[in-house]
C-alpha cells in the first residue's frame, strides 16, 4: 500500500497529517516537565511518526516493543533519576513518609459481603502533627472494621445488624479487640450526638451515610437478589468508611458516646433517626429555617481568609459532583463493555463449534474461553471503579457539605455577638433614659440589664473567636486529611488497574500458542 | 490482513491514493502489468464506490463465472456518524476544558481517518482478489475498469437496475428453499451436503460474532474516552505540596488503541468472512439451480421419450444441463477448498496478530501504570 493518501476534509479543512498521530504532549507531560529539568535525565527523544498504514495491515510482526519512545523515556528516566537529585524534593515530603499498608489485590476486588479482607485497614500517617494532638501521648492506633450484615427479624419490622470490631493499642478503651452488634440506625444516632455537640462549635462532624428507604424495603421484604446484596455491600462499606473517618479525628475520639457506640454491648434505640419521625420532620423543618436565614444573614467579613476558603470549597465541590458523574459514567460503561464482552464470547464459542477446520475449530474455542475471563476481569474493575472511586467521591461530597455547615454556624455564631452588641446598645440607652427621668429603681434595672448584656458581649465574641479559630483547625486537618485520601484512593485504583492489566497478560500468553498452532 | 494472496507479479493493482470529498470518495487504482493486453505497463485511474458495485455484478451476472467465488463487494464509504460526532463537539459543551476538548477532537479525527483507511482497504482487497484469481483477472470488464480514462457512467441506480435488484431477491428466497433441502432437490455429492450444511450455519454464525464484537469494540471505546475526563478532574486535585502526577489522560490512548486493533484484527476479519461465506453461498445456489435444471431436463427427456416427441432437442438440452452442472461442480469444489485455505490462514494470521497486540498494549498499560504509581508514591 502506498502511504500518501490525501485525508478526509474535516469541518475546517484542514488537511490533517495521519501518519503523525502522536499528540505532542503525550502521557508523561506532568512527570517529564519535573524530571526533565535534571541535568542527568536524558534528552527528550524525537519521536518518529507512528505509521498506522504499518499495523492496519498486519504485514508487521507485532514484537511485544513499545513503539511509543515517550514511553521509554520515561522508564529511562525513572532510572537515572537518583536519590539525591534535586528534582526529587517536590515529591518526597520533609516529613517521614507515610506508612502506606500494602493492600492485597484480591481483598479489592472481590466484594464478599462476609469478608473483612474488602475493608482495608485504616492507613495511618505518623506525622509529628498528630503525634502531638494527643492528649494522653498514646501512639494513634485504632482500626475499625464494619462486617458480617445479619438480618434480624422478618418483614416490615426487620432489620440489618452489622458487627462492630475495633482493634486498638489505646488506653482509653478496656480492651485491645472487642466487637459490637449495631444497626443503621445505631450509627445515625451515633452521628446526631456529635453533630449536635460539636458542628456548633466549628468541628467538621463527618456525615453518616444516606437511609435509603427503597433499598431497605427490598431487603425488608426479603428480596435475595442481586441488587439488595449490593445494596447492603455497599452500605457496609460506607458505615465503615463513616467509622474511620469518625475516629481519625482526635477530638471526637475522645467523646464518650463515641466510645459507648464502640465498646457497649446494649445500646439505647436511637428512635429519632427515623425518617419519619416526629423528630425527623422537625429536623427537616429546621434545615429550612436555617436556609432561610442563611440568606438573610449579612456578615462582615473581617478575616479574608473564611470568604477565600469558602470559595475554595465551593469550587472543590462542583469539581467533585463532575468527577463523581464522570466516574458513574465509567463504571456503567464498564458494566457494558462486560456483557458485551460475554455476549461475544459466547457467539465465538458457536462459531468455533461450526468451523471444519479442526485447529481453528479449537483456537476459536480458546478465543471464547478467553473472553470469558476477560469479561469476569471486566467486572471486578467495575466493583473496583465503583468501591474506591464513586464511593470516595460521594463521601466527599457529603463531608463539603459539612464543611459549609460549619462556617454557616460561624455565620450564625457572629450573629449572635451581633445581636447582643445590639441589644447591649439598647439597655444602655435605657439607663440613659431612666436616668434622666429619675426612676432610681429602673436604673437599677436597667444597670443590672447592661452587666447581663455585657457579659453577653464577651461571651459572644469569645465563641466567635474559638469558633473562627477551630474552624481555621479543622480546615487545615480537613484539607490534609482530603488529599491524602485522595491520594490513597488514586494509588490503590492504579494497582488494581494493574493487577487487571497482568491477569490480561496471563489470558493473551496462554491463548497466543493455540492461535500459532493452527496449521 | 484479510486475504493471503499468492498472486504473481504479472498483475498488481493497488489503491495508490484516495480523497474524501463531501458525499464521495475518488479512488485511484494503479495497475502495474507486464500483460501484453494492456497498452502501458503502468497506469491509473480514478475510480467511485458506484464504478466498483458496476464490475461486482458485471462478474456475478456472468455465466462464466458461475462456478466460482466471486470476491465480495466492497461496503459503501460511510462517514455519517463520525461527522455527526465531530459536529456535535464544535457545538457542544463550554464547561470542557480546552485540553480536554483538544484530546476528544484528535481521537474523533483518528477515528475518522481509520474508517477512512478501512474503507479504502476493503475496495483494495476486492480489486486484488480478482487479479489473483486465474480466471477472474481476465475478465474484459476488468481491464475496462482497469484501464479505461474516463469515467464509467454507472451512477445512480436508474429504475431498470432498481427493478433488477428487486427480482435478484425473489430470486433469492428460492434459492434458500433450494439451499435449506425444502425444494426437495436430492443432493448428490457427499462433499457438497457437508459443504451446504456447514456454510449455512457457518454464515449465520460468524455475522452473529460480527455483530457482538462490533459492540465489544465500540463499548471499549466508551470505556477508554471516559478517563479523558476523569484524568484531567483527577490531576486538579492535587495540590502544590502534594501533587497528582498523573499521565495526560491516563490509560484513555492505550485502551483506545486496544479498541482499534480489536477492531481491525477481529470485527474487520469477521465481517469480511461473514460476506465470503456469502459469496460461497452464492456458488452453492448456483449449482443448486443447475442441479435442478439438469433434473428437469432428465424428467423432459423422459417424458420426450415416452411420447416419442422432439427427443433430439430433449436430448441435447438435457447434455448441456448436464454439462454445465458438472462443470460448475468441479470449479466449486475447488473454489470452496481455497476459501477453507483462505479463511484458515487469514484467522490464523489475525488471530496472532490480535493476541500479540493485546499484549503489547497490556505491558505497555503496565508500564505506564507502574511508572505513574512510582511517581505517586515518591519513592525511590
Amino acid at each position: 500500500m502506498a502511504a500518501e493518501r490525501e485525508p478526509p476534509p474535516l469541518g475546517d479543512g484542514k488537511p490533517t497529517d495521519f501518519e503523525e498521530l502522536e499528540d505532542g504532549e503525550d502521557l508523561f507531560t506532568s512527570t517529564v516537565s519535573t524530571l526533565e529539568s535534571s541535568p542527568s535525565s536524558p534528552e527528550p527523544a524525537s519521536l518518529p511518526a507512528e505509521d498506522i498504514s504499518a499495523n492496519s495491515n498486519g504485514s508487521k510482526p507485532a514484537e511485544v516493543v513499545l513503539d511509543d519512545d515517550r514511553e521509554d523515556l520515561f522508564a529511562e528516566a525513572t532510572e537515572e533519576v537518583s536519590l539525591d537529585s534535586p528534582e526529587r524534593e517536590p515529591i518526597l515530603s520533609s516529613e517521614p513518609s507515610p506508612a502506606v499498608t500494602p493492600v492485597t489485590p484480591t481483598a479489592l476486588i472481590a466484594p464478599r459481603i462476609e469478608s473483612k479482607s474488602m475493608s482495608a485497614p485504616v492507613i495511618f500517617d505518623r506525622s509529628r502533627e498528630e503525634i502531638e494532638e494527643e492528649a494522653n501521648g498514646d501512639i494513634f492506633d485504632i482500626e475499625i472494621g464494619v462486617s458480617d450484615p445479619e438480618k434480624v427479624g422478618d418483614g416490615m419490622n426487620a432489620y440489618m445488624a452489622y458487627r462492630v470490631t475495633t482493634k486498638t493499642s489505646l488506653s482509653m478503651f478496656s480492651k485491645s479487640e472487642f466487637s459490637v452488634k449495631r444497626r443503621f440506625s445505631d450509627f445515625l444516632g451515633l452521628h446526631s450526638k456529635l453533630a449536635s455537640k460539636y458542628l456548633h462549635v466549628g468541628y467538621i462532624v463527618p456525615p453518616a451515610p444516606e437511609k435509603s428507604i427503597v433499598g431497605m424495603t427490598k431487603v425488608k421484604v426479603g428480596k435475595e437478589d442481586s441488587s439488595s446484596t449490593e445494596f447492603v455491600e455497599k452500605r457496609r462499606a460506607a458505615l465503615e468508611r463513616y467509622l474511620q473517618r469518625t475516629v481519625k479525628h482526635p477530638i471526637l475520639l475522645q467523646d464518650p458516646d463515641l466510645r459507648q457506640f464502640l465498646e457497649s454491648s446494649e445500646l439505647p434505640r436511637a428512635v429519632n433517626t427515623q425518617a419519619l419521625s416526629g423528630a425527623g420532620i422537625l429536623r427537616m423543618v429546621n434545615k429550612a429555617a436555617d436556609a432561610v436565614n442563611k440568606m438573610t444573614i449579612k456578615m462582615n467579613e473581617s478575616d479574608a481568609w473564611f470568604e477565600e476558603k469558602q470559595q475554595q470549597f465551593e469550587n472543590l465541590d462542583q469539581q467533585l459532583r463532575k468527577l463523581h458523574a464522570s466516574v458513574e459514567a465509567l463504571v456503567c460503561h464498564r458494566k457494558e463493555l462486560s456483557s458485551n464482552t460475554a455476549a461475544f464470547a459466547k457467539s465465538a464459542a458457536m462459531l468455533g463449534n461450526s468451523e471444519d477446520h479442526t485447529a481453528l475449530s479449537r483456537a476459536l474455542s480458546q478465543l471464547a474461553e478467553v473472553e470469558e475471563k476477560i469479561d469476569q476481569l471486566h467486572q471486578e474493575q467495575a466493583f473496583a471503579d465503583f468501591y474506591m472511586f464513586s464511593e470516595l467521591l460521594s463521601d466527599y461530597i457529603r463531608l463539603i457539605a459539612a464543611v459549609k455547615g460549619v462556617f454557616d454556624h460561624r455565620m450564625k455564631c457572629w450573629q449572635k455577638w451581633e445581636d447582643a452588641q445590639i441589644t447591649l446598645l439598647k439597655k444602655r440607652e435605657t439607663e440613659a433614659k431612666m436616668t434622666v427621668a429619675n426612676k432610681p429603681d429602673k436604673i437599677q434595672q436597667a444597670k443590672n440589664e447592661i452587666r447581663e448584656w455585657e457579659a453577653k458581649v464577651q461571651q459572644g465574641e469569645r465563641d466567635f473567636e474559638q469558633i473562627s479559630k477551630t474552624i481555621r483547625k479543622e480546615v487545615g486537618r480537613f484539607e490534609k486529611e482530603r488529599v491524602k485520601d485522595f491520594k490513597t484512593v488514586i494509588i490503590k485504583y492504579l494497582e488494581s488497574l494493574v493487577q487487571t492489566q497482568q491477569q490480561l497478560i496471563k489470558y493473551w500468553e496462554a491463548f497466543l500458542p493455540e492461535a500459532k498452532a493452527i496449521a | 490482513m484479510l486475504v493471503d494472496l499468492q498472486g504473481d507479479s504479472s498483475l498488481q493493482v493497488e489503491i495508490s491514493d484516495a480523497v474524501s470529498e463531501r458525499d464521495k470518495v475518488k479512488f485511484t487504482v494503479q495497475t502495474k502489468s507486464c500483460l501484453p493486453h494492456f497498452a502501458q505497463t503502468e497506469f491509473s485511474v480514478v475510480r467511485q464506490h458506484e464504478e466498483f458495485i458496476w464490475l461486482h455484478d458485471a462478474y456475478v451476472e456472468n455465466e462464466e463465472y458461475a462456478g466460482l467465488i466471486i470476491p465480495p463487494a466492497p461496503p459503501r464509504p460511510d462517514f455519517e456518524a463520525s461527522r455527526e460526532k465531530l459536529q456535535k463537539l464544535g457545538e457542544g459543551d463550554s464547561s470542557i476544558s480546552r485540553e480536554e476538548f483538544a484530546k476528544m477532537k484528535q481521537e474523533l479525527e483518528a477515528e475518522y481517518l481509520a474508517i477512512f483507511k478501512k474503507t479504502v482497504a476493503m475496495h483494495e482487497v476486492f480489486l486484488q482478489r480478482l487479479a489473483a484469481h486465474p480466471t477472474l483477472r481476465r475478465d474484459h470488464n476488468f481491464f475496462v475498469f482497469l484501464e479505461y480514462g474516463q469515467d464509467l457512467s454507472v451512477r445512480g441506480k436508474n429504475r431498470k437496475e432498481l427493478l433488477g435488484g428487486f427480482l435478484r431477491n425473489i430470486v433469492k428466497s428460492a434459492d434458500e428453499a433450494l439451499i435449506t433441502g425444502m425444494s426437495g432437490l436430492k443432493e448428490v455429492d457427499d462433499f457438497f451436503e457437508h459443504e451446504r450444511t456447514f456454510l449455512l450455519e457457518y454464515h449465520t454464525r460468524i455475522r452473529d460474532a460480527c455483530l457482538r464484537a462490533d459492540r465489544v469494540m465500540r463499548s471499549h471505546k466508551c470505556l477508554a474516552d471516559d478517563y479523558i475526563p476523569i484524568s484531567a478532574a483527577l490531576s486538579r486535585l492535587g495540590t502544590q505540596e502534594v501533587p497528582f502526577p498523573l499521565p495526560t489522560f491516563l490509560t484513555q490512548k492505550l485502551e483506545g488503541r486496544v479498541a482499534s486493533d480489536e477492531d481491525l484484527k477481529l470485527s474487520d476479519m469477521l465481517r469480511y468472512y461473514a460476506r465470503d461465506s456469502q459469496a460461497a453461498k452464492d456458488l452453492l445456489y448456483r449449482r443448486l439451480r443447475a442441479l435442478a435444471d439438469y433434473e428437469n431436463a432428465n424428467k423432459a427427456l423422459d417424458r420426450a421419450r415416452t411420447r416419442n416427441r422432439e427427443v433430439r432437442p430433449a436430448e441435447s438440452h438435457q447434455q448441456l444441463c448436464c454439462q454445465r452442472f458438472e462443470r460448475l461442480s468441479d470449479s466449486a469444489k475447488q473454489e470452496l477448498m481455497d476459501f477453507k485455505s483462505r479463511r484458515v490462514s487469514s484467522f490464523r494470521k489475525n488471530l496472532i496478530e490480535l493476541a500479540e497486540l493485546e499484549l503489547k498494549h497490556a505491558k505497555a498499560s503496565t508500564l505506564l501504570l507502574r511508572n505513574t504509581l512510582v511517581a505517586l508514591k515518591g519513592k525511590p
